[in-house]
Formats: C-alpha cells, sequence, structure tokens
C-alpha cells in the first residue's frame, strides 16, 4: 500500500491557486459580447401584479431586452430534487411572477443589457403595480388561502413509531415545551452567480458558475428548456462556500439560460448581497409544541411533537427535506420507545426555505435537548445524569429507530454515545468546572455550562461514479460528479486515491463538477462526498491496482502478487530486480490503444450516522445582554479520520454558523412582510471577535461498518448542537432552567428573560 | 452618468489605462476593466472586506472607493503578492493552518493582514485580533486565519 495519506492531515492541494488571486468564481468568468441580466423584484409581500411598465427602462441606452412572466410562460415551475412529498406541486416557483407576487424579492421582470451598471439603471425604472393582498407571517397562525381551493398549509409531514396515547396515559409525568428557531440561512461570502452560453456550431448550451449538483441541474435545465440532456453542459468553477443554499437550482439560472438560447449572446447574472439576502433561500424558522412521557426517574416513555415550519412562498428544490429531517432526527442518541411527530408545511410570506448546513437538525436537536434539560429539572437530576438514563447503549447497535427519511430507514450503524460523553466530559473538566462557575455566580457573574448531544447523518446516496486514469507521463486523473463547495474533497479524494493504489496525493488532479467530462454524479450535500465519492474513488483506485500490477507483471515477467505499488513506483515486493513507473505500465499499455483506466461505482441505500456533543461555557453580561463565550469544545466521533486538519477546520467553521444562528442572525420581518435584514449592518454575522478558540476532541471510536475504509461525513458536525448547548448554558448563567425558549438569543430576548426573574 | 474619463490605475506596479464613468467603483475597475479578478466583491457595502486592497500603503475597502479616487495611486492586489513562485510569508502561512476553505475572502484577509503588519509589525494580539474582526469570513470560523495572521506576523518581523 501507499505511505499512508490517509488519517494524516497533509496540506490541501486546492490553497495555491486561491492563495494566489488566480480562482475561477463565477464573477471571474466572461465571453466576448456578453450581455448582462438584472432582476426587478418585487417590493411587495403579497397582492396582484396589476401592470408592469417597462417602456421607459426599454428605452434606455444600451438595453436589450426586458423580460416579463409573459416572456417565458413556456417555462415550467422548477421542480424537486429532494423529498417530493405529494401534494407541494402546486406551490414550486416559476422563473418569473405570474399574475402574484409572494415575497419581498420575489422576480419579477428581468432586464438584459450592454453592462451591469446598465442593466441595474435601467431595472430602477421598471414600474409594477401590485395590489396588495394580505399577508401570512407566522407559520403557527391559522392556514389561509395560499390560491383558490388552495391553503397555505399543504402537507403534514407524519411520522412515528409505538404507542405514544398509551405511554403518556401510564407516565409518572409529562414534560411540554413550545420552543421556536429563527429565521437564517447559510449566506455564502461569494454570492450567487451564473453565465449561460449558446453554442450554435455544437448546438450546446453551457453554464458556468453551477455548484453543488451540476448533474441534476443539467438535467432539470435542460427539461425546463425543453432541451435534451446531452445538449447541456454545466461547469463548476471555484464556490465561495456552499451551506445547503448555493448550487440549488434557481429560477435566475434558468432565466439566463434560456436568455442566451434565445438571444444567441453570453448571458452574465451576478447577485448582489441585497438581493442575496432577499431571495437566496433562508431555512430554519420552525416552531415546536413538544411533549415527553417519562418515568420516574427520567427515562424517556414517549415523545410527542408537533411543529410549523416555516417555508416561505413557495416549496423549492428541496420539498420537504427540512421538516422531514427535523421529524426524522429528532429522537437523537436517545431511547424513545414511543414516537410521533406532525410537521406542519406553511406557506407564508417571506422568501422560500431550503436547506442549510445540519437542515433540520440544527433545529429538532435545540428542541430535543431543551426537552432533555427540561426533564432533568422535572425529576431533579442534573443534565448529564438525565442523559446517561437515556442514550442508546453501544450494545444496541445497529440501532433501527423505525422512522425513515429522504428514501431511506433510519439505521444508526455504529455509534459509543455514552464512552463520547465521558470523554468530553473529561475533556472540560465538568465537575472542576461547574464548581468553578458556581463560586463566579456566588461572587455576581453570570456564568454557566451547558451540553447537548446529537446523532448526525451522512453520506447520503444512492450512488456516486469515479473514473481514474493514468497517463503515461505519470499524472493520475481522478473524474468524478461530485462537486467541490470549499470543503477540501480535492484533497480527501487524492488522500484515498493515493493510498489505495500507491502514489503520492499531490500527483493525483481531481475534476469535478463538469458535465461533460462523466455522465453522472451525486453532488455535494448532505456530508455525502468523503463517504459516497470517497469508496466509489477507493474501488476505482483498487480497480487500477490491479490492472497496473497485471499488466507490469507480465512485462516484469512475475505474477501481480510479487509486485508492489509505491509512490508510483512498481516494484518486486523481495526487493530484487527491475522496477517500473506506473506511467511506464500506462505508457507499454497505450501502445496496444490501451488505457490504464478504471471505474468504480457505489451504490448505497443507507446513511452512516457519525454523532457528537458540544459543550459551551459562557458569561452573560447582564447590562447588555451579551453573550461571551469562554470555552467551547466539540466531541465527535467521525468513523475515520481521513484528514483530521480539514475534519476540524469543517468543525469550527461549523460551530462559528451555528453561534450565528444561537445569538445573532436572524432575518426580520415587519408586519407588512417587508425584510429587515437585507445587508450586513442588519444581518449580523460573526466576525473574529465573536468566535471563540473552539476545543476539538475527534474520535474514531465507532468507523461505519457499512464501507470498508469505516467513513462518516464531517460537514454538519459543528453547527448541528449549537443552538441546544448555547441554550443551557445560558439557563444555568441565569440560574433559570428552562430559560430560553426561542433562537436566536438576542440581546434584547435576553435582557427580557432577565427582567422575568426579578 | 455614462460619461467616461480616461485615467490610469497602477496595480502592482503595471499601469492600466481605462475609460470609467466617475461611478464605477474601484474593485469593479480592477476586475473588469484591468482583469485583476483576485479583488472579490462580497457585499458592495464595505462591511464584508472581501475586496480589500492596499492603496498607498493602507488597505482600503474597494468597493468603497471611486475607480478615479485611485488614479496615480500605487495599488496592491493580491497577485502581487507573491514573488513569481515563491507566496508571501502570509500566503504560506494561511496554507500551514488551513486559513482557508472556500477562499472567496482569502484575497481580502490577505490584503488586510499584509497591509496593517506593514504599518505596524508590532501590532499587539489584541489589536491584531479587532483589525481581523473587520472582514468576514463564513467558513472558518476565523481561528486558523487569526493562527495563520500571527505566524505569519512573527516571520515578517524576523525578516526586518
Amino acid at each position: 500500500m501507499g505511505k499512508g495519506f490517509i488519517g494524516r492531515s497533509v496540506p490541501r492541494l486546492e490553497d495555491r491557486p486561491l492563495l494566489e488571486g488566480r480562482g475561477r468564481f463565477a464573477a471571474d468568468i466572461s465571453f466576448p459580447d456578453q450581455l448582462h441580466m438584472r432582476v426587478v423584484r418585487s417590493s411587495h409581500a403579497h397582492g396582484k401584479i396589476m401592470s408592469i411598465d417597462a417602456d421607459a427602462a426599454r428605452a434606455m441606452p444600451g438595453v436589450h431586452a426586458i423580460w416579463t412572466a409573459q416572456n417565458v410562460t413556456e417555462i415550467p415551475p422548477i421542480d424537486f430534487r429532494l423529498t417530493p412529498v405529494k401534494g407541494l406541486e402546486p406551490y414550486r416557483q416559476r422563473v418569473l411572477a405570474t399574475e402574484r407576487v409572494r415575497y419581498v424579492g420575489e422576480p419579477v421582470a428581468v432586464i438584459f443589457a450592454e453592462s451591469a451598471y446598465l442593466a441595474e439603471d435601467a431595472a430602477e425604472q421598471v414600474v409594477v403595480e401590485v395590489e396588495e393582498l394580505p399577508v401570512v407571517l407566522r407559520a403557527t397562525q391559522k392556514p389561509a388561502e395560499f390560491a383558490p381551493s388552495l391553503t397555505t398549509e399543504p402537507v403534514v409531514i407524519r411520522k412515528g413509531y409505538g404507542d405514544v396515547d398509551a405511554a403518556f396515559k401510564t407516565a409518572h409525568g409529562v414534560v411540554e415545551l413550545e420552543l421556536s428557531i429563527g429565521r437564517h440561512s447559510g449566506v455564502p461570502m461569494e454570492t450567487r452567480g451564473a453565465i449561460a452560453r449558446y453554442d450554435a456550431a455544437r448546438d450546446m448550451l453551457e453554464m458556468y458558475g453551477a455548484a453543488k449538483v451540476p448533474h441534476w441541474n443539467r438535467d432539470q435545465i435542460a427539461r425546463l428548456l425543453g432541451r435534451a440532456p446531452a445538449s447541456v453542459n454545466l461547469f463548476e468553477g471555484h464556490v465561495g462556500g456552499g451551506f445547503g443554499i448555493r448550487g440549488e437550482l434557481y429560477p435566475e439560472d434558468v432565466l439566463v439560460c434560456a436568455a442566451a438560447l434565445r438571444f444567441k449572446r453570453p448571458v452574465k447574472w451576478i447577485e448582489d448581497r441585497r438581493e442575496h439576502l432577499l431571495a437566496a433561500n433562508h431555512s430554519r424558522q420552525q416552531t415546536h409544541r413538544i411533549r415527553a412521557a417519562i418515568d420516574r426517574a427520567g427515562r424517556i416513555l414517549a415523545i410527542d411533537d408537533d411543529f410549523f415550519h416555516d417555508q416561505g412562498a413557495y416549496v423549492r428544490t428541496h420539498g420537504a427535506t427540512v421538516p422531514d429531517l427535523a421529524a426524522a432526527m429528532l429522537p437523537g442518541p436517545y431511547r424513545v420507545p414511543a414516537y410521533r411527530a406532525a410537521g406542519h408545511i406553511r406557506l407564508t410570506n417571506k422568501t422560500p426555505g431550503g436547506t442549510y448546513r445540519a437542515p433540520g437538525r440544527f433545529e429538532s436537536t435545540f428542541v430535543r435537548e431543551r426537552l432533555l434539560d427540561a426533564i432533568a429539572a422535572k425529576v431533579k437530576i442534573d443534565t448529564v445524569e438525565v442523559r446517561r438514563r437515556n442514550l442508546i447503549a453501544s450494545a444496541e447497535m445497529p440501532y433501527t429507530l423505525g422512522l425513515d427519511t429522504l428514501g431511506t430507514k433510519i439505521v444508526y450503524d455504529s455509534g459509543d454515545y455514552a464512552r463520547l460523553l465521558d470523554k468530553a466530559l473529561a475533556g472540560i473538566s465538568w465537575e472542576k468546572t461547574q464548581a468553578q462557575l458556581k463560586k463566579r455566580r456566588a461572587a455576581g457573574e453570570r456564568v454557566g455550562l451547558g451540553l447537548a448531544m446529537f446523532v448526525e447523518k451522512s453520506g447520503l446516496g444512492p450512488s456516486d461514479l469515479v473514473r481514474i486514469a493514468v497517463e503515461p507521463s505519470g499524472e493520475i486523473e481522478v473524474v468524478t460528479g461530485s462537486a467541490s463547495v470549499g470543503q477540501g474533497m480535492e484533497t480527501v479524494l487524492a488522500q484515498i486515491c493515493a493510498d489505495t493504489l500507491g502514489v503520492d496525493y499531490a500527483r493525483v488532479r481531481i475534476i469535478h463538477g463538469q458535465t461533460d467530462r462523466i455522465e453522472q454524479g451525486g453532488g455535494a450535500y448532505a456530508s455525502r462526498v468523503t463517504v459516497m465519492t470517497g469508496e466509489a474513488t477507493r474501488r476505482a483506485a483498487a480497480a487500477l491496482r490491479e490492472m497496473a500490477l497485471n499488466v507490469a507483471a507480465g512485462l516484469m515477467q512475475t505474477t501481480p502478487a510479487a509486485l508492489d505499488i509505491a509512490n508510483g513506483e512498481i516494484t518486486r515486493k523481495d526487493r530484487t530486480g527491475a522496477s517500473m513507473q506506473i506511467g511506464d505500465v500506462a505508457l507499454a499499455m497505450s501502445k496496444n490503444s490501451e488505457r490504464l483506466i478504471a471505474e468504480g461505482f457505489y451504490e448505497y441505500s443507507h446513511m452512516v450516522y457519525p454523532y457528537g456533543l458540544h459543550i459551551a461555557q459562557l458569561r452573560v453580561d447582564a447590562e447588555t445582554g451579551g453573550v461571551a463565550i469562554e470555552r467551547y469544545l466539540v466531541a465527535y466521533d467521525i468513523g475515520r479520520a481521513v484528514n483530521p486538519m480539514l475534519i476540524e477546520g469543517q468543525i469550527v467553521g461549523g460551530v462559528a454558523q451555528g453561534l450565528g444562528g444561537a445569538l445573532y442572525e436572524e432575518f426580520l420581518y415587519d408586519d407588512n412582510g417587508e425584510p429587515l435584514c437585507v445587508n450586513f449592518a442588519d444581518y449580523l454575522m460573526p466576525t473574529a471577535n465573536e468566535i471563540p478558540r473552539v476545543e476539538i476532541i475527534l474520535t474514531e471510536d465507532a468507523p461505519s461498518p457499512l464501507n470498508p475504509l469505516g467513513l462518516k461525513g464531517a460537514g454538519e458536525a459543528g453547527a448541528n448542537a449549537v443552538g441546544a448547548a448555547i441554550a443551557a448554558a445560558i439557563d444555568d448563567a441565569l440560574q433559570m432552567p428552562g430559560a430560553v425558549t426561542q433562537l436566536p438569543v438576542s440581546p434584547q430576548r435576553l435582557k427580557a428573560i432577565m427582567q422575568k426573574k426579578v | 452618468m455614462t460619461e467616461k474619463s480616461n485615467i490610469t490605475l497602477n496595480i502592482n506596479g503595471r499601469n492600466h489605462a481605462i475609460g470609467v464613468e466617475p461611478r464605477r467603483t474601484l474593485a469593479d475597475a480592477i476586475r473588469e476593466d484591468c482583469g485583476q479578478t483576485g479583488t472579490h466583491i462580497g457585499c458592495e457595502h464595505g462591511v464584508c472586506g472581501a475586496c480589500t486592497v492596499i492603496v498607498d500603503g493602507e488597505p482600503v475597502r474597494s468597493c468603497l472607493m471611486f475607480a478615479v479616487q485611485a488614479a496615480g495611486k500605487k495599488i496592491r492586489t493580491v497577485e502581487g503578492l507573491a514573488k513569481g513562485d515563491e507566496l508571501h510569508p502570509m500566503q504560506r502561512a494561511f496554507m500551514e493552518h488551513h486559513g482557508l476553505q472556500c477562499g472567496f475572502c482569502t484575497p481580502g484577509f490577505l490584503m488586510l493582514a499584509v497591509g496593517v503588519l506593514e504599518r505596524e509589525p508590532d501590532i499587539s494580539n489584541e489589536d491584531l485580533l479587532d483589525v481581523l474582526a473587520s472582514n468576514l469570513c463564513r467558513c472558518t470560523g476565523y481561528q486558523n486565519i487569526i493562527k495563520a495572521v500571527r505566524a505569519a506576523a512573527a516571520e515578517m518581523r524576523g525578516a526586518r
């Protein structure tokens, strides 16, 4: 085998061009004679479109064309990529608003002009007359009319098992909570962008600026525009952050493609930040009414959760993914004998929602862990003990939960939750720290410690294909339909390829996100790349190694079993005789018109389930209502760490985003549905001042039995439990169990909580 | 607004003769008119700092400056940091400390940190943190950026 790249924190292959300013992000792509698209967006939250007057704009110099819905009637609404629950279809979004506008920011018209500045000038001259309709702004309010014979509650997601009602009847006690998570989102530093061009010579439509799921988007664009998928190609360049929201198919992507076809000129669209905060997917907003039936010792007998998911104005590509995951992942690491969840998908007159890093889990972990803390308070045991009494034991693995999500049955593949809890408590010196904080509280400080546990999911299938070729020069090219959103997937796949094949990882080139290079690709979401694409890479590399050894054995007049490949060199295991470079094998094969190339295909219908916990220590400022994080610890079992440095990077970055959602970030609206947070002065993302050093305990106690390397995903562990841990720590700081019921815990909300105490 | 003035922007020692409207931002001029796309635009209202460049020795938000205001001044962008194939200590430190993930905010952080450390090589850790808190990153959680800048600061001080 190779030098052992798996498990080492080798530097990233991605870094150099990014550090030199030679990245190719969407806005960096331009083509001669391109038109610039600017979107005219609704300034009303809900209303009938009475007229759109674009005459003045159309007459401006440099304006090529202006489209409204009338110009794109043949383009169907954008379909669901995931979780296409029946009943959601009438709620899909069309690329331009037709008859009604349903949120501030909805595309109403598009301008095509010779420069971005001219397009923006023209957009300001378009007058959209709207007759206002009543707005729905809360998912908890009674469903209203969405359209004739359609209400704003298209679907209720129902999941469960066991006899919940019987459990509540015989329970020793019942704990009941109402908890809310605020509306916020991924907000990558690069805004969205798309550049389309039509190559008439090859009858090929091309789109640059693709991300996350280029193959699915290629197929959809082809369908929406009535073309064969083979006549559309998408190209992913550098992607400035994903986090769930970026790379989904949005109206603007379809519009640039339609325009490039119609005008036979390249069309470029780059979103500005205000548009991004108005128009790219929001996420997270839910209210849960949850009850637990418990026995005398605080053991859970049943959980019953009724929750309201604020979907915003339309159901976009994610379908019912977020509420589905919230309902399915809520039980977490605990034994819940009977369970019932009802997730009400509710449309509101706000920006449509989609996924955001740890979708459904940031929310349900907050809710579940608040519930555990409330149970502890009810039976008067501490918050660690209540968890110990309810955790699923390692002997119960694999653990069939009795629920399904995203088309898979949930079976926790491996895990030792109690062991990780012990390690984390030791890592933070839990009892000692608690004693110190108690002393500080006695001296008047408001300091507290809180913990939250979770089960993650990763490695969503159904399949991935990888093709690896060795060139006569010795260069190794791995082609995958997966995508890079900046997470470091090139390095990780190169490490897996290098170890399996027996080469240096730095010689491995990863090609991703190019639909003309490989016929299928799952893409980058759901912490799936290391698991799915990683295993496909391992399979391809193993097949390639076998082929190389077979050919080399013929050339070296020995048997494959007598040979080894290390650092790209094929030698006899007994170190006698000549050796050859792996590229020489490819060269020898090329003389017979053969290539040293192999494919790996990995198909799997179950996800893998990493797990972890967060511990927060913080101080509340009674004057300002501010929160300062003093210590933050994440313990996480990854199964098998391919590159610990990158995993820790994922975790710390996730914690920062989680802290944003727990304390600072929220898309607020006034009573008319006017968004109040449309710039970075009002939408507060954490800076270097707010993010503490994060202590990380990364363990490999429970490798996945479902793939040979034992891989699990790393993308979402950092974000998952931040809201829950921060809430618990604030409760502790204020010595008010159950005080935090709503995220984010803004200074205003925290001051209101403190006033309640007096 | 469409009347253009002819100006020369000096970017990384090279002159670019361009014609710009008075309202054209320096960021757009650097990227679109001079073809230096390493400077990124993240918010266009001066908060995120992705577009930070060094103008006459001082880090500035190029989205908040008009191109005409930078005429005749010495502009440095991320493309000018490395000497040929040899990375600047700040670039190397970002690589060694995993100070970047998607890399979109990275040019802004590099120019901010280099600009400040060239002016104030002995800046305290606390003040340095305050400076770094003026740019936004969404991937890293900042800790590795801080580590990288501190490591590069030590190296830059040693090289004096």
